[in-house]
């Protein structure tokens, strides 16, 4: 069924009867070729471009619970190519600009919008590190633009100027960045997947991996065993759970992250704004819903949910920032857990099981890298070769001493 | 006074009749007593219209009594103390209060946006994934902002809010939450055992349902029973009593957060704070928070005049409001018939009660119809409810329509820690589960315990076994009795003989239709329910209306209720405002202000400050006629290279390395050896990260055998710190070595300059020889200066010229200072900021914050050969992977710009000439940058591919983001005296 | 969440920094024939248990001692607290 306003027309004449599932709920089948763990919007995405971009079909995604329950379903929906380091700018670069066509591409809205992101700086060293990096990007061929204390206050004039602990010199402007609407992502890719014929296959739970002499050939499901050529891990926030199945350990640790809504507000933040001297980002939800966050908590946790201290630290982080925000009310609050990798950065690659494939460690960055990451692992499912803009999000980096850093923070998950 | 103002106001209740309070509403005035909430008088004065829906514009009505209300939402006060999406339900009464209502265009009687509830067909659950995609453009550009502009309730003021919130933390016991029935008998059980006692509600007054029934306890009325309740506890020292404080959130071990609105009930807040956020430690917590009443989904159930049931009560008999003139009840419990008896006690017309249930033995009031087996199936009235139609299509006037759908355990807090509630059929409810958080209890509506006998009979013996397992063995008395009044339900959800739109989620504009539509589409979990219809994602949280939008899928699904299961309770229970979160850290105040020692005196100076972290330090000391920074700073480095100059470097970390062990323990925390460093000298130690990444750098004196000191950067003071004791606590346990941070304890000052010598021969007490001899290059000595203040006196350079730094205890700093620029006096002594200090580094090819990233190695810094291969130390295996030693790496080197007229920019990157800037063309950065007064043009340091072989190359420096690309050249990091005799002699 | 500080009973979780996987404690022999490979393993690879997990805590806003907490990473309930200077000690003890 293709979407369409006349379509929403007819079916408003007829009672709005006609509307088919989004996806069908099949029964799985006893081998595919390729499995792909994981109904989030990665998941999702490597079905979807395993089908459309290698004419791979034959594909279950198992998800144990409902599809997009895990990080698509529960973050800040930020996208941005905004990255320094060569492993990483160009990756996502190419995640931007699937975004830019990905609606008509799988003709669902899910309301992309290029609304701009702004990182603001207070202090010499901190502009010269954001021009190194709109450099970086640009040089990549994505957009970057430099702005002084002026040009910030043209495009958010409530923000803090004048009385701030640390005042606002200038911002980092990425005008393709932008918001999209997290849960139609995933909703998106399932109906682009699954009018391909890739089977969706909720409330099946991976208990653990079929791997014989070295080679993986299938899963263990709460729904039975099912055969495959390729195992496709793709489970952020559980991959250390999943793995530890299959007898690898990581360069990962959980972190919960804490995200925050208010209630819906008439337009005030018109794209994403980051504050460079504390913890605090926002945008604005077509809803009216101020959608902010700040640094993840900080401990280890699987546990989908915070604590206090870092929520006041946020939120005095909305006040320095943005003082008009204080009679706006958080609704609600909640917690995800993130993959924190070692370097700060993603891993789609080889195991050492031959058959056997990963793609997570995408700490907090993993949303707006959705289409790029299901892109470059059906591209390595499909090939056994990383796709070019995904050649550094190895494994094994570590061990050859090639960290991609941006934050410089070395081999402490929590600080990235 | 005169009642007609107030034409629904009815005899009794718990209003103050002798105080009239103006207020204003849509600019229209009205007038209300103390004990009003606004929704309260606006239905004495008979205003029925609140407001309207977020999608269809629907008009909409007062549903409520309480913080669940999902439709009275309006903009409370104006300017910058306005404030959107404010409850009228909750929003107590004072004089002079104004609100206006929110989210039309137009009038509220005549809203422009109205207009979307006639093409509601085509704005069914989720119509706007499924178009808008053409053409492209159009999103941002037209459709987009129509939709944003249309969306979201209430407005944001325009100004910094100008109240204060403050902050603080509550220890306790036991933690009651909720001050109603249950509350109150838990808080005088607890309180009597002598228990620490926190009670804690949101209301403004304590009773909970007692204030909106006309129960008895312990034979006295039961707003009675609360007034001695209340005042036994408020006489009691272990018991603190909160009202108007919610418990908005249950976090880990006991903690749990609580907000207090202390002025929001005032005209004005007067200075004070306007709300205290608490951070509330408990051993353990009883939950009695009571239940929230459900509706019923029938065609049209939105319309103004619409009420629950219980509401309807609380107006009767809290407030001595009736919500209507004329009331049906329309009901599947045994409660809704209370509320029939309760209204025609007050004298109101109550037309009609409809039981959807067959066989009840209830009798109606006098003159009321009785009709049982029935549904309402519609409503009518634009602006208001004039009359219902039942099945059986007998019309019934009515103006106000009770509904009861049953009560739901208001199980919120049970499930902040992932915990899900469990389905009770006799209820037709949710009821806590078994995994509470830790040290929770449950007692009264809130545990499933509907009755009011019941409800205080658990309460109390919930509390008792909690005190007693706290070791509190006081006896605590018995409990109050009262009735079990009838409670029976048959779960009912929704009229299926309804044509008409019935409304699940009143404010979003969540309808039945929607619901059996995200199921129809696929949507079937109630998580993507409630994402594809936006079920429950209002301001209210779908309190009043998730389970009857769940209960519609399950029956769509043909599942249990509990097979399908709810979605998540998160926290807050009620939205918290961000300020009150936030409390005092804002402005100027966001974070602490360090100050240097010598900050007084660079402040009468005149002197520019920067912000370095925490810390805030003189940038540059201008001087009259100077009117743009370079001046100042060009000025400031020549002087000090030409004679002398001060500078305050307090804010470089110290840390104090003292033990038997503490020689070995710094071999182990420097890459380089620290084993054989002599007492009275310093050196330059590279500390690794266990990577093998850079992670700081400074100089350690050896003040005696077992004593160092060490300076870190400002910047990694306390991660350096940290780091040291990580490795001596948890790495190096059983070496004798100790550290302290002294970082505060010691002002130190650079004196740098051809003539600091003779400088600090004015200072130094009688008998500290600085000759070269006795004093050389990298020495250290513990001095006095002044007549007998403790000093320790480095001979360390940073600018490059003849230097020391001296240290004295830190409150000696301003006047050191003080002394300083006097003794200078003779050798035009000049003091210099942090931008000279940079100037100077940069020209001597020092490395600082932007080189040392958490990017580069030992290698990349030219400092490869330091990092010792003899020993242990902190990164120095893993420094020898092969990705970090590569023949290609960065390696830090000096450009200049080979046009010296042109300036350069920190952040460029480097590329060959003739070739495009491209990520694949990219040879390293640019880090630093300066103007050089000593060489009369730009430098700078940067990271480039083999740096070390490339001496002479030209390349292009290209700053995209300006447009800019400078052919600059390649030289020796090291710009000025580049052989080091300036600072040896 | 509130830490109970062997030395200074109980403490808010906010006053601490934490680190990570206590065995951060197993710092490898820098001679070892295969110490590129222990290194590696001791630096970047982790158990990150849905579970039980010893885990290092600094109480930098107060006595500065590093403990090793067992805490639950799905309840976040915690069951033991120590110096970490004490199981380091042993450590060594035990290993010679």
């Amino acid at each position: 069924m293709r979407y369409s306003a006349l379509k929403i027309l007819t079916e408003a004449l007829t009672g709005n009867k006609g509307w088919q599932p989004v996806w069908r709920e099949p029964e799985p089948k006893p081998a595919y070729d390729v499995i792909v763990i994981g109904g989030g919007g990665h998941g999702l995405a490597t079905a979807y471009y395993l089908a459309k971009e290698h004419g791979i079909t034959n594909v279950a995604v198992l998800e144990k619970g409902w599809i997009g329950s895990g990080n698509v379903g529960r973050n800040t929906t930020i996208i941005r190519s905004n990255y320094l380091l060569p492993g990483n700018e160009p990756f996502y670069e190419l995640s931007l600009k699937l975004w830019e066509g990905l609606e008509q591409d799988f003709n669902y809205n899910a309301m992309i919008s290029q609304r701009g992101i702004l990182n603001l700086f207070h202090s010499d060293p901190q502009r010269d590190a954001y021009v190194r990096r709109g450099n970086a990007m640009r040089m990549a061929g994505a957009d970057a633009v430099l702005l002084d204390a002026d040009g910030v206050r043209k495009m958010y004039p409530f923000l803090d100027f004048d009385n701030a602990r640390f005042p606002i010199k200038g911002g980092l402007a990425q005008p393709r960045g932008g918001t999209v609407r997290h849960d139609a992502v995933a909703w998106g890719y399932a109906r682009g997947a699954d009018s391909r014929g890739v089977d969706i296959i909720q409330n099946c739970e991976v208990t653990g991996f079929s791997i014989e002499n070295g080679v993986c050939k299938g899963v263990e499901t709460s729904r039975g065993a099912i055969k495959a050529n390729k195992v496709a891990v793709c489970v952020a926030g559980s991959s250390g759970r999943v793995m530890a199945t299959a007898g690898m350990r990581l360069p990962i640790e959980s972190h919960v992250l804490q995200a925050f809504v208010s209630e819906g507000l008439k337009p005030v933040v018109d794209g994403v704004v980051t504050f460079g001297a504390g913890h605090f980002y926002v945008s604005q939800s077509d809803k009216g819903g101020l959608v902010f966050g700040g640094d993840i908590d900080g401990y280890n946790s699987y546990a989908q949910r915070g604590n206090l201290p870092v929520v006041e630290d946020v939120c005095e982080s909305a006040m320095a920032i943005m003082p008009t925000i204080g009679r706006a009310r958080l609704l609600r609050m909640w917690g995800g857990v993130m993959d924190m990798s070692m370097d700060g950065s993603p891993f789609i690659d080889k195991t050492q099981t031959d058959g056997l494939y990963f793609n997570g460690g995408w700490c907090y960055g993993g949303f707006k890298a959705t289409p790029a990451s299901g892109f470059c692992y059906a591209h390595l499912l499909a090939n056994d070769a990383p796709h070019p803009v995904a050649t550094e999000l190895r494994l094994d980096r570590f061990k050859r001493g090639h960290m991609i850093d941006e934050k410089g923070a070395g081999a402490q998950p929590n600080l990235h | 006074m005169d009642n007609s103002s107030q034409p629904q106001r009815l005899t009794g209740g718990m209003v103050d009749r002798k105080q009239a309070l103006e207020f204003q509403f849509n600019g229209k005035s009205f007038t209300g007593h103390p004990g009003d909430t606004l929704a309260s008088a606006l239905l004495a004065n008979g205003q029925r219209l609140v407001g309207r829906s977020f999608k269809y514009h629907r008009p909409r009505g007062i549903f409520t009594s309480g913080s669940e209300e999902p439709n009275a939402l309006v903009q409370f006060r104006s300017g910058a103390s306005h404030e959107p999406n404010t409850r009228a339900t909750t929003t107590e009464l004072y004089d002079g209060l104004t609100a206006t209502s929110q989210n039309h265009r137009g009038s509220l009687n005549f809203d422009l946006m109205a207009v979307n509830d006639y093409i509601s067909p085509m704005l069914s659950a989720g119509f706007y994934y499924k178009t808008f995609m053409w053409p492209k453009a159009f999103w941002e550009k037209v459709y987009e902002p129509i939709i944003r502009n249309a969306a979201g309730l209430g407005r944001l003021a325009s100004e910094p809010d100008p109240d204060t919130y403050d902050k603080g933390f509550l220890h306790c016991d036991v933690l009651i939450i909720g001050g109603g029935p249950a509350g109150l008998s838990a808080a005088l059980t607890a309180a009597r055992s002598g228990a620490r006692v926190i009670l804690g509600d949101e209301d403004f007054e304590f009773g909970g349902r007692l204030l909106a029934e006309t129960y008895e306890v312990d034979g006295k009325l039961g707003s009675e029973w609360v007034a001695n309740a209340i005042t036994e506890l408020s006489a009691m020292d272990n018991v603190r009593i909160m009202r108007r404080t919610t418990i908005y959130g249950a976090y880990d071990h006991g903690i749990y957060g609580a907000l207090e609105r202390k002025t929001d009930h005032l005209a004005s807040s007067g200075g004070k704070p306007r709300q205290v956020l608490w951070r509330i430690y408990s051993k353990r917590a009883i939950l009695c928070a009571g239940s929230i009443e459900r509706s019923i989904a029938f065609g049209n159930n939105d319309r103004p005049g619409v009420m629950l049931a219980g509401a309807v009560r609380s107006y009767v008999n809290r407030w001595a409001v009736t919500p209507g003139k004329k009331v049906a009840v329309f009901t599947n419990n045994d409660d809704g018939w209370r509320t029939a008896k309760d209204l025609a006690d007050k004298g109101v017309d109550v037309t009609a009660i409809i039981d959807t249930r067959r066989d009840t033995s209830f009798e109606a009031p006098r003159d009321t119809k009785r009709v049982l087996g029935a549904h309402v199936v519609n409503t009518t009235g634009r602006l208001g409810l004039q009359s219902i139609t039942l099945s059986d299509g007998q019309t019934i006037l009515a103006d106000c329509l009770a509904v009861s759908g049953g009560w739901n355990p208001n199980v919120h807090l049970t499930c902040h820690q992932r915990g899900r509630p469990v389905w009770s059929d006799t209820l037709a409810a949710f009821t806590p589960g078994s995994e509470l958080p830790t040290g929770m209890i449950v007692a009264g509506a809130a545990n499933g315990t509907l009755t009011l006998g019941q409800t205080l009979r658990e309460a109390h013996e919930v509390a008792a076994t909690v005190a007693l397992d706290l070791g509190h063995i006081r006896s605590t008395g018995s409990p109050s009795t009262a009735d079990d009044e009838p409670s029976a339900i048959t779960a009912f959800w929704h009229v299926g003989e309804s044509r008409n739109r019935a409304w699940v989620d009143l404010q979003n504009d969540v309808t039945t239709k929607d619901v059996k539509q995200s199921h129809q589409e696929g949507f079937r979990s109630v998580e993507h329910l409630k994402r594809y219809t936006t079920l429950g994602m209002a301001t209210d949280q779908g309190k009043t209306a998730n389970l009857l939008g769940l209960a519609i899928m399950a029956e769509c699904t043909d599942q249990s209720i509990a097979d399908t299961g709810t979605t998540i309770f998160r926290p807050p229970y009620t939205p918290v405002p961000i300020g009150a979160l936030g409390g005092r850290a804002r402005g100027k105040d966001f974070r602490p202000t360090r100050l240097t020692p010598s900050h007084e005196w660079a402040k009468a100076q005149g002197a520019i400050f920067i912000e370095t972290g925490a810390w805030l330090r003189a940038q540059w000391f201008p001087k009259s006629g100077e009117t743009h920074w370079r001046q100042s700073v060009d000025r400031e480095v020549i002087q000090t290279r030409q004679s002398v100059g001060v500078c305050d470097v307090t804010t470089l970390g110290k840390i104090d390395v003292q033990g038997r062990d503490a020689a070995e323990f710094l071999n182990k925390i420097y890459a380089n050896a620290f084993g054989k460093l002599q007492v009275g000298r310093v050196r330059y130690g590279l500390m690794l990260r266990e990577d093998g990444i850079a992670m700081d750098d400074g100089t350690t004196a050896r003040m005696s055998e077992h004593h160092f000191v060490m300076t870190t950067t400002t910047a990694n003071a306390v991660p350096v710190f940290r780091h040291m004791e990580f490795c001596r606590q948890c790495l190096w346990p059983d070496l004798d070595v100790h550290l302290i941070s002294t970082t505060e304890q010691w002002a130190q000052f650079a004196i740098a300059g051809p003539n600091s010598r003779k400088l600090l021969e004015h200072v130094v007490d009688d008998g500290v020889d600085l000759s070269n001899e006795a004093f050389p290059f990298m020495g250290c000595a513990e001095i006095t200066v002044c007549g007998g203040v403790r000093a320790r006196l480095f001979r360390i350079s940073f600018s490059g010229e003849l230097a020391f730094e001296i240290a004295v205890p830190a409150r000696y700093g301003n006047s050191m200072m003080d002394v300083l620029m006097t003794a200078g006096k003779p050798y035009n002594v000049v003091p210099y900021g942090t931008e000279a200090l940079g100037v100077m580094r940069i020209e001597k090819g020092h490395a600082a914050g932007n080189e040392l990233s958490g990017q580069t190695t030992a290698r990349d810094l030219g400092m490869g050969r330091m990092v010792s291969k003899k020993k242990d130390s902190i990164g120095s295996t893993l420094s020898e992977r092969p990705e970090l030693n590569r023949d290609d790496g960065y390696t830090l080197v000096g450009f200049v710009p080979v046009d010296r007229s042109k300036k350069l920019t920190s952040g460029a990157h480097f590329v060959a000439k003739n070739v495009a800037p491209t990520t694949a063309n990219d040879q390293g950065y640019m880090t630093s940058v300066a103007f050089s007064p000593s060489l009369g043009h730009s430098i700078g340091l940067g990271f480039i591919e083999r740096g070390a072989d490339r001496t002479g190359d030209i390349v292009q420096a290209v700053n995209l983001l300006a447009n800019e690309a400078v052919d600059v050249e390649v030289v020796s990091p090291h710009f000025y005296d580049p052989q080091g005799g300036r600072l040896r002699d | 969440m509130i830490i109970n500080h062997p030395l200074l009973g109980p403490r808010d979780a906010a006053e601490f920094v934490y680190l990570g996987d206590a065995a951060l404690l197993n710092r490898p022999d820098w001679q070892a024939s295969d110490a590129a490979e222990q290194f590696y393993d001791y630096q970047y690879l982790r158990d990150n248990p849905a579970g039980d997990h010893r885990e290092l805590w600094y109480h930098e806003q107060g006595d500065r001692s590093w403990l090793i907490v067992a805490r639950n990473t799905l309840s976040h309930e915690i069951t033991k607290v120590e110096l970490a200077r004490d199981v380091a000690r042993a450590r060594k003890q035990a290993h010679g």
